[in-house]
């Protein structure tokens, strides 16, 4: 079982953002990750294990490179969350909706 | 095609926008007066707001406590920071599950858009990690989300 906690505390991180976003792009190693953020190898390394414990990536052995790629499950558990709240806001909106149909503006009296 | 979005901005920022078919006046009341407060901002079916303390002028007091009815609840506590008539709203709110959660700046405006109204609600966490635990917790308290939109980057 995945904990959002700490897939959330991983999202916290702009850098982490930005290395799941390349990786929605397709599998790629952490040498190329490291190039476009202008980051040491060790500092990308350090993000991926953290993205790694919280569920979001996986890697796999490929002779010496370890490629890095989304892990679905991870992404699905989030987006489903994200889901949930999203539907639990729209709930309270669309009940909005319906307060403001049975309102009728205010006659303001001249001044203001 | 959804009214609504929802996205996470910077480290510390939600920002949710939803259109509404009515003048800015009635959404900003619909905001701010306790009667129709209570019968819209209630998170998940089947709960209500039993309290609802609103008053709406620079300093004043926010207090919403809900119920799900079924012995579970919790509340909600804001000072308004300054309030522009049927434009603008600034507070300051937090939940307590019991223990507060830490202050969340929340601007809201209400600006004309044809007919109706942009509603555009502007979230601040104190840092990144508190908006990610706030939105952790909102998983566990549905009611979080009324408050709370994020939408994933990736």
């Amino acid at each position: 079982m995945l904990s959002l906690d700490t897939a959330f505390s991983a999202l916290a991180d702009p850098t982490r953002r930005a290395i799941l976003a390349r990786l929605a792009l397709g599998e790629t190693t952490i040498n190329e990750l490291a190039e476009p953020f202008k980051m040491t190898q060790p500092a990308i390394s350090r993000h991926i294990k953290v993205l790694e414990n919280a569920g979001l990536i996986v890697r796999r052995v490929e002779g010496t490179r370890r490629p890095c790629r989304l892990a679905p499950a991870g992404i699905t558990e989030i987006d489903r969350w994200l889901g949930m709240l999203r539907d639990a806001l729209a709930e309270n909106y669309d009940r909005l909706d319906q307060v403001l149909a049975s309102m009728k503006p205010k006659k303001r009296k001249g001044k203001r | 095609m959804s009214k609504m979005t929802l996205n996470t901005e910077g480290d510390r920022h939600v920002v949710v926008t939803r259109r509404f078919a009515a003048a800015p006046e009635l959404v900003y009341r619909a905001h701010t007066e306790p009667a129709l407060i209570q019968r819209w901002l209630l998170g998940p079916a089947g709960w209500t707001m039993p309290v609802c303390v609103n008053e709406a002028r620079s300093g004043g007091k926010i207090r919403y406590e809900w119920t799900d009815g079924k012995g579970g609840g919790f509340y909600l506590t804001g000072e308004y920071v300054e309030l522009v008539p049927f434009r603008k709203i600034v507070h300051v709110e937090r939940m307590h599950l019991p223990a507060p959660t830490p202050d969340n700046l929340i601007e809201t405006t209400f600006e004309k858009d044809g007919a109706g109204t942009l509603m555009t609600m502007r979230m601040t966490l104190p840092d990144s990690e508190t908006r990610a635990a706030m939105l952790a917790t909102g998983m566990e308290h549905g009611m979080e989300a009324s408050y709370v939109r994020l939408e994933a980057l990736i």
